[in-house]
C-alpha cells in the first residue's frame, strides 16, 4: 500500500476516487442548490484528478489528458454557470413568470 | 517534492472537499470550496501540469467561486435559501455506504489498469509540424482542435442561456447591481492600480500559450477578473446586453475559429491548417478566443439584466 | 468528411448570426432550414454508397478525432433535419417578431441552433471524449429551452443531465486509463486486454447515459420537463434531445466494447426497455393533460429503442433478422422523431384554440381545426405502429426480429405496448370528433401553423410507404456486432 501511495500518479488517482466518492454522497444527500452545484464541481475535479494521476508517466502528465482537462474544467464552470443562474431566478419569482407560456 | 508533501497535499484537499460538502454554513462551504481549489491547483502544481494548475485556480477556483458567492448573494436577496434537511441516521448510513462502495469500485478500477504508453510519443512527433513549442496547445488546438471548437460553443450557449432567465421587461438592460465606492477608497485605488497589471498579465499568458504554459482560457479568464475589477470598484458599470459591439466581442472568437475550420473545408481538409502557416494561424485564433472567452465569462458572471435597459 | 464538419459546424455559425442579428435572427430559420435539410439528404445519398469519414485536421486516431456516419446516423440525422427545420419554421409562430427584441424572440434562436449542432455532432462523433463536449451542448440548450416553459422542471432535469454527465466523463476517464485512446474502433482492438476497468467504466457510462435517455426507472424528470414547455420545445425535446444519448449508448455497446458483454447486461437493457414500454403507457393512459400524455407517450416509446439490444445484440439471436432489428431500431427512432414531434405542435396548436390543455378542452376540435387534427391523427396512426406508417415498419420489424430468434415475451411487450398507444391515443382522438357542435376557437397567431405538424405527420406516413430505400440505409453499415450478437464478436 504505502509503495502504492509512494507513486505520485496512484496517489492523486486514488484521493481523485474518494473526492468522487465524498462528492457522490453530498450530491445525493444535500438538498440545497448551492451545495449540490460544490458536489458536482468537487465530483469533477475529482474525476479530473484521477484523470491526470493515471495519466502520469514519469516527469509529468501526458499531454492529452492535460488538455481533455482544460476543455473539461471550462465545460464544468458554463454548467456551474447556467445552474447558478437558473437557481437565482428560480429563487427570485419562483415558476411563474410576466408572461407565463407553460402549457402553451 | 517529495512524499510527505505529496500526503499532507491529499489529506488537506480530501479534509476541505468534506467540509464543503458537508458543512452547516452554506457560504462557509463556498469558502471551503475555494479554497479546496487551491488545493487542487497545487496538486497539479505537484504533478508537474502548471498549464492545468492556472486553469483550475482561476476557472475551476476563482471564476465558480464568484459564481457561488453571486448564486449565495442573489438566493439570499431573493429569500430562497433553502434550509438544509439532516435525513435520519440509516439514511445516511446508507448513503455513506453507497458513496464508499463507488469509491471503492473506481479505486479498484484504476489499481486494476494494465498501463499503456499513453499519447506523450504521437504528440511529441507531431508537434514540430505546428512549430508550437507547449504540446497541450498543439493538442487544444491542433489535433483536438474540434474539442476545443465545440467547448468553446458550450461558453457562448451557456451565455445564451443565461440570458435567457432575463426577466421580459429587463431584456437588453444592464446586469447586476451599480456599484459606488468612496473615489479615495481603497477599492477604487485597487480597481485604478490592478488592470493594467491584469491586462499585461492576461497578454503574456496568450503569447507565452504557444510555447509555454498558458492559453486562451488562462489568459481570458485574467481579463475577465480585470473587469470585473474594475466594475466592483465602481470605475465602470456593467454595458448594456443590447449593445452590438459587445455582441460582436463574444462570438469573434468562435467565429474566427469556425471560420477557420469551414475554410479548411472548402480547401479540403476540415479544421486543418495550410502546411508552414499552422503557427500563425493557431495564434490569430488563440487571440480571437482570448478576447470573446473574457467577454463571455464576464457576462456570465454578471448574469442576466436586471436593470432596465 | 467536410460534409460531416459542415452539417456540425454551419448550425454553429447560425447560433453565432442569430447572437448578433438582433430583431432580424428569427428570419435565418428561413435559410437554414431548407441548406440544413438539403445537406442532410445530400449526405444519405452519399452514404447510400460507402460510410462517409475521415480523420478531421488530418491527424489520424489516437491523436487526432475521426468523424463517421454510417447508414443510422445518416438516416437520423436527415430524420431530425426535417423535424428541426419544420419545428423552427412553426417556432416563428412564436419566437418570431422582428418588431423588437424580446428576452424570448432573441435567445430562442441561439439555444435551438446549438441544439441542432449538437444532435448533429452526437450523430457522427466516433470519439468519447468528443461525444462527452457534444452532449454537454446539448444538454445546456435543452435545459434552457426546457426552462421556456416550468423553470422547476427544467432545473430537476439540469441535476438530473448534470449527474448524467459525470458518470458518463468518470467512465470515459477509466476506458482512456485502461486502453490509452478514446476512438470506438480503437478501443474495440485494445479493450479485451484491460476488461475489468472498461467494464466499470462502461457501466457507469451507461448509467449516465440512461438517466439522459430518461429510460425506466431514471426517467421522472421527462413528463414534467417536456410536458410543461412551449410545443416548439417540447418538440424538440421528445423527438430530438433523448435519441442523441441514445445513440451513445449504441456506438458504445455495439462498436466499441462487442465481445465483452455479458448476457445479463444484454437482458438487463432488454427488461428496462420492456419495462418503459409497459409502464410509460400505463401512465399515459391515466393522463388527464394532453401535452402529459404526450410526454408519457415518449417514456413508453423510448423503450422500444432498448429491445434493440436483446434483439440484435444477444448472442443466441443470430438469426437474418439481427440485421432487421437494427432496421426496426432505424426506424422507429425516425419514425418517432417526426411523429412525436408532429404530435407536441399538433397538441400545442389545440391548446392555444381551445384555451384549455386538458382532455375535455378537445371537444369537437375536429370540426374548428380539420387540418390539425387531422395531422394529430397521422402522427398517432404512426405512434400506435398501424400501417402504412413509419412507426409500422419499425413494429412490424421487431415482431418480426423478436419471434425469428425466440424471444417470444418481447412480442407480446410491442404488441401490448401497441394496444395500448392506441388506446392512449384514441381517448384525445374520441374527444375531438365528440359532439356535433364547432366549438369558438381562439385564432392562431398565423394561418399556416397546421401545415407544420401536417408536413411532420406526413413525413412519418412516407417513411412507412417509402420504406425500402431508407431501410437499405439503416442497414448500411451497420456494425458487425448488430448482425452477429455483442457477444459473438470476436474480441
Amino acid at each position: 500500500m504505502m509503495e502504492l501511495l509512494a507513486e505520485r500518479g496512484s496517489l492523486f488517482a486514488l484521493t481523485g476516487a474518494a473526492l468522487i466518492a465524498l462528492g457522490f454522497y453530498g450530491f445525493i444527500m444535500r438538498r440545497a442548490l448551492i451545495r449540490r452545484l460544490i458536489a458536482f464541481n468537487v465530483i469533477g475535479s475529482g474525476i479530473f484528478l484521477l484523470f491526470g494521476g493515471t495519466g502520469y508517466f514519469g516527469g509529468g502528465v501526458d499531454p492529452v489528458p492535460r488538455a481533455l482537462i482544460i476543455t473539461g474544467i471550462v465545460v464544468a464552470l458554463a454548467l456551474t454557470a447556467f445552474a447558478a443562474a437558473l437557481a437565482v431566478r428560480l429563487a427570485r419569482s419562483g415558476d411563474d413568470d410576466e408572461n407565463p407560456e407553460a402549457g402553451r | 517534492m517529495s512524499l510527505a508533501f505529496d500526503l499532507a497535499l491529499c489529506a488537506l484537499i480530501l479534509g476541505a472537499a468534506g467540509l464543503a460538502v458537508a458543512g452547516r454554513n452554506l457560504f462557509g462551504s463556498v469558502v471551503f470550496y475555494i479554497v479546496y481549489g487551491v488545493l487542487i491547483a497545487l496538486a497539479w502544481v505537484s504533478l508537474g501540469a502548471a498549464d492545468v494548475a492556472l486553469a483550475e485556480a482561476a476557472i475551476g477556483a476563482g471564476v465558480t467561486g464568484v459564481l457561488l458567492i453571486g448564486a449565495w448573494q442573489g438566493m439570499k436577496d431573493a429569500g430562497g435559501l433553502e434550509a438544509e434537511i439532516t435525513k435520519s441516521l440509516p439514511v445516511r448510513v446508507l448513503a455513506g455506504l453507497g458513496a464508499a462502495a463507488l469509491g471503492a469500485l473506481i479505486g479498484f478500477a484504476v489499481l486494476s489498469l494494465p498501463g499503456h504508453d499513453g499519447l506523450t510519443g504521437p504528440v511529441a512527433e507531431n508537434q514540430p509540424a505546428l512549430d508550437l513549442g507547449n504540446p497541450v496547445t498543439a493538442v487544444l488546438l491542433s489535433f483536438r482542435a474540434y474539442d476545443t471548437l465545440l467547448e468553446t460553443l458550450v461558453l457562448t450557449a451557456a451565455l445564451a442561456a443565461v440570458w435567457s432567465l432575463t426577466p421580459a421587461r429587463f431584456w437588453g438592460g444592464i446586469p447586476g447591481p451599480k456599484h459606488t465606492t468612496r473615489p479615495d477608497g481603497v477599492m477604487a485605488s485597487f480597481g485604478r492600480l490592478l488592470p493594467p497589471l491584469g491586462v499585461l498579465v492576461a497578454v503574456y499568458l496568450v503569447w507565452a500559450g504557444a510555447d509555454q504554459p498558458g492559453g486562451a482560457f488562462q489568459a481570458g479568464t485574467v481579463l475577465a477578473a480585470v473587469w470585473i475589477l474594475i466594475v466592483l470598484a465602481g470605475l465602470r458599470d456593467e454595458p448594456r446586453l443590447s449593445s452590438l459591439i459587445l455582441r460582436l466581442i463574444v462570438i469573434a472568437g468562435p467565429l474566427v475559429f469556425l471560420g477557420a475550420g469551414l475554410a479548411g473545408a472548402l480547401a479540403g481538409l476540415a479544421l486543418g491548417y495550410p502546411e508552414g502557416h499552422a503557427r500563425t494561424l493557431i495564434l490569430i485564433i488563440e487571440y480571437a478566443l482570448t478576447l470573446s472567452i473574457a467577454a463571455t465569462l464576464a457576462l456570465l458572471i454578471a448574469g442576466p439584466a436586471r436593470r432596465a435597459p | 468528411m467536410n460534409l460531416l464538419f459542415a452539417l456540425v459546424a454551419l448550425p454553429l455559425l447560425f447560433m453565432l448570426a442569430s447572437l448578433v442579428a438582433g430583431r432580424h435572427g428569427p428570419r435565418l430559420i428561413w435559410l437554414a432550414a431548407p441548406l440544413m435539410t438539403g445537406l442532410a439528404v445530400w449526405l444519405a445519398m452519399a452514404v447510400h454508397t460507402a460510410p462517409e469519414g475521415g480523420a478531421l485536421g488530418g491527424w489520424p486516431v489516437p491523436l487526432g478525432i475521426m468523424l463517421e456516419a454510417d447508414g443510422l446516423a445518416a438516416a437520423l440525422m436527415l430524420a431530425s433535419a426535417i423535424t428541426a427545420a419544420i419545428t423552427g419554421l412553426f417556432a416563428l409562430g412564436s419566437y418570431g417578431t422582428t418588431r423588437a427584441e424580446t428576452t424570448r424572440s432573441y435567445t430562442f434562436w441561439p439555444l435551438f441552433y446549438g441544439l441542432w449542432a449538437a444532435v448533429n455532432a452526437v450523430l457522427v462523433s466516433r470519439d468519447l471524449f468528443n461525444l462527452y463536449v457534444a452532449i454537454e451542448l446539448l444538454s445546456i440548450c435543452a435545459v434552457a429551452l426546457a426552462a421556456f416553459g416550468s423553470r422547476k422542471a427544467a432545473m430537476d432535469y439540469l441535476m438530473i443531465a448534470l449527474a448524467g454527465s459525470l458518470a458518463y466523463l468518470l467512465g470515459v476517464v477509466l476506458i482512456f486509463a485502461a486502453v490509452g485512446t478514446l476512438d470506438l474502433s480503437l478501443i474495440a482492438e485494445r479493450a479485451p486486454e484491460a476488461r475489468t476497468s472498461v467494464l466499470i467504466g462502461a457501466a457507469l457510462i451507461s448509467a449516465g447515459l440512461i438517466a439522459k435517455t430518461a429510460l425506466f426507472p431514471l426517467h421522472g424528470w421527462l413528463p414534467p420537463a417536456h410536458g410543461a414547455a412551449p410545443p416548439a420545445v417540447s418538440a424538440l425535446l421528445s423527438a430530438l434531445v433523448v435519441k442523441a444519448s441514445f445513440v451513445i449508448l449504441l456506438r458504445v455497446w455495439f462498436e466499441a466494447l462487442p465481445g465483452l458483454t455479458q448476457p445479463a447486461i444484454i437482458t438487463g437493457f432488454g427488461v428496462l426497455g420492456a419495462a418503459a414500454i409497459l409502464y410509460g403507457s400505463a401512465l399515459a393512459l391515466r393522463q388527464e393533460g394532453l401535452k402529459a400524455l404526450i410526454a408519457y407517450s415518449t417514456v413508453a416509446q423510448l423503450g422500444y429503442l432498448f429491445l434493440v439490444f436483446p434483439l440484435a445484440g444477444g448472442g443466441e439471436a443470430i438469426t437474418p433478422w439481427a440485421a432487421g432489428a437494427w432496421g426496426a431500431m432505424g426506424f422507429h427512432a425516425s419514425a418517432h422523431m417526426l411523429a412525436k414531434a408532429g404530435l407536441f405542435l399538433a397538441a400545442g396548436l389545440m391548446i392555444h384554440a381551445s384555451g384549455n390543455g386538458r382532455m375535455d378542452g378537445l371537444t369537437g376540435l375536429a370540426r374548428a381545426m380539420p387540418v390539425t387534427t387531422f395531422a394529430f391523427a397521422l402522427c398517432a396512426v404512426s405512434l400506435m405502429g398501424l400501417p402504412p406508417s413509419g412507426g409500422f415498419m419499425a413494429k412490424y420489424l421487431m415482431l418480426i426480429s423478436s419471434l425469428a430468434s425466440g424471444q417470444w415475451p418481447y412480442a407480446l411487450v410491442i404488441i401490448a405496448g401497441g394496444l395500448m398507444a392506441a388506446a392512449y391515443l384514441f381517448r384525445p382522438l374520441a374527444r375531438m370528433f365528440a359532439g356535433t357542435e364547432t366549438p369558438a376557437i381562439t385564432p392562431l397567431p398565423h394561418n399556416w401553423l397546421p401545415l407544420a405538424p401536417l408536413a411532420l405527420a406526413i413525413a412519418a406516413m412516407a417513411l412507412g410507404l417509402l420504406s425500402a430505400a431508407p431501410y437499405e440505409l439503416m442497414v448500411s453499415g451497420l456494425p458487425e456486432a448488430g448482425e452477429a450478437g455483442l457477444e459473438e464478436v470476436e474480441p
